[in-house]
């Protein structure tokens, strides 16, 4: 309750100093009751820049880290069968741990910066993507495994150009939903000292001053959802013969 | 994997934090840390993420089985499972802050935010799934809707409902760290002050959250089996 009343307090003084001018002259930032500053935005839109490359760069990098992994992991769980569930258990595991807390836990042994941001963002995404990737692969056809085997494709090759072709549509799905999280989640990165547009949220230069919190929030959304149509189009290309099936 | 020294002397750090009260860094500050202190700090975060879980249980989850049951609304179930997870955690926090207010009673509705959509989608999906020959046996059999509902759909959906649930409950905790941002007091105050509470009670911080957040799921996850009728299970084993 100490920081509450520290933040009350804070707002109080606060109100009373910008009570006593006269509200006209003040620029839109230092009057009460403003939701959107459009000329503050209008000057300052490029401050925002950098931190969306950067924030880009770190859901990007995290994103292509957590595939590498995770397919490796499904890979490996789909030829033996008895890691399936214990792989599960372990990718659950960095899923359930806050990503916030995951930095600072990583802070001692890989300090702070983008790498340790990019490590845990990418163990966020094992989950997901191990998972959509082992059903895919489940989900393939026996039949299809069988009249490849018949044309005398070895192992290796039935799962290169059998099985994967054929569980793209659950891979793409969970790369999709994992693209997302990370972008909302990668704000946090502003935390371990990784830049991202977390940077124009927290500080205490943005926490009152809603014009760029929603600015920020605005182009994350607009990422993911951004992201989110590059991947489906991926996939459209990615899996010819279901827009024929389709069509 | 052999660790360099200089880790395991920091998280021994944390550890003593956890349970002995020091000096604060800020010179005549009060004492930091001890158990008490860090006990009281983790159920500050406990009780936002339980009130914001109720919140949004009590919205979300009858307008998910709901829909689920008619078969209704699918689009925007799914589209609104697919939005929430665009939702920037800290934005969301800080324009709270910035524009409504502080304090408990603001921050729990907008942490029931994060929790409505997987509730409501994971019910959506879980109820709407059910074999439809199962439904109609169940009202030939002369049972009422929301027998059917509660009886027949809800069992059946036990795994998908309460997946749903465990994800709420991991982005409630989650955000429920930032929530000192907007006055109130949760674990994630070790973590956001490390200019009082130092190197030792940022890491305390953040071995806490973590162990809170995988208790919570452990427990979710507890329930669910004690949720889930032995038939299915056999059935998906």
């Amino acid at each position: 309750m100490v920081s509450a009343g520290a933040i009350a307090a804070v707002g109080e003084v606060g109100e009373g100093f910008f009570k006593e001018r006269s509200s006209d002259t003040l620029p839109c930032q230092a009057r009460e009751a403003h939701l959107f500053c459009f000329d503050w935005a209008r000057e300052n839109i490029d401050r925002f820049e950098t931190p969306t490359v950067q924030h880009l760069e770190l859901v990007v990098l995290s994103i292509l880290l957590g595939l590498v992994v995770a397919f490796a992991l499904a890979v490996l769980a789909h030829r033996r069968a008895w890691l399936r569930a214990p792989l599960l258990g372990a990718t659950g595991v960095l899923y359930t741990i806050p990503s916030i807390a995951f930095f600072f836990l990583l802070l001692p042994v890989t300090g702070r910066g983008r790498d340790t941001a990019i490590i845990v963002l990418a163990a966020y995404t094992l989950q997901i993507i191990y998972r959509n990737t082992t059903l895919g692969l489940a989900n393939v056809p026996t039949s299809a495994k069988e009249a490849a085997r018949g044309m005398g494709f070895t192992d290796r090759q039935i799962l290169w150009r059998v099985e994967l072709p054929l569980a793209t549509p659950e891979i793409v799905a969970g790369l999709r939903i994992a693209t997302v999280s990370t972008v909302a989640i990668a704000t946090l990165a502003v935390f371990i000292g990784a830049g991202g547009l977390g940077t124009r949220i927290y500080g205490s230069a943005n926490l009152n001053f809603p014009t760029t919190i929603l600015i920020a929030g605005a182009i994350v959304i607009a990422m993911a959802l951004l992201l989110d149509l590059v991947l489906l189009g991926i996939q459209r290309l990615a899996t010819p013969w279901r827009r024929t099936a389709a069509d | 994997m052999l660790l360099p020294a200089s880790p395991i002397a920091s998280f021994g750090g944390a550890f003593e934090f956890i349970f002995t009260p020091q000096d604060s860094n800020v010179t005549g500050g009060e004492q930091v840390g001890g158990f008490s202190k860090v006990l009281e700090l983790t159920l500050g975060q406990l009780e936002v993420t339980l009130l914001a879980l109720a919140l949004a249980l009590v919205f979300a989850l009858p307008a998910g089985l709901y829909l689920g049951h008619r078969h209704k609304g699918e689009g925007v179930a799914v589209a609104l499972g697919n939005a929430g997870r665009a939702i920037p955690e800290l934005a969301l926090i800080a324009l709270v802050a910035a524009v409504i207010g502080v304090g408990l009673v603001n921050v729990t509705p907008a942490l029931a935010i994060l929790g409505i959509p997987p509730i409501l989608t994971n019910a959506y999906v879980g109820i709407s799934q059910v074999d439809r020959a199962t439904v109609d046996a169940a009202r030939g059999m002369g049972m009422s809707e929301l027998e059917i509902l509660r009886r027949v759909e809800l069992p059946i959906a036990v795994p998908t409902v309460m997946g749903g649930v465990r994800g709420a409950t991991i982005a409630i905790v989650a955000t429920a760290t930032i929530a000192p941002l907007a006055g109130v007091e949760t674990l994630g105050d070790l973590i956001l002050n490390e200019n009082i509470y130092g190197e030792n009670g940022l890491l305390a911080g953040a071995v806490l959250v973590a162990l809170l957040a995988l208790v919570l799921e452990g427990l979710l996850a507890l329930l669910q089996r004690r949720l889930t009728s032995d038939g299915l299970e056999l059935q998906t084993a």
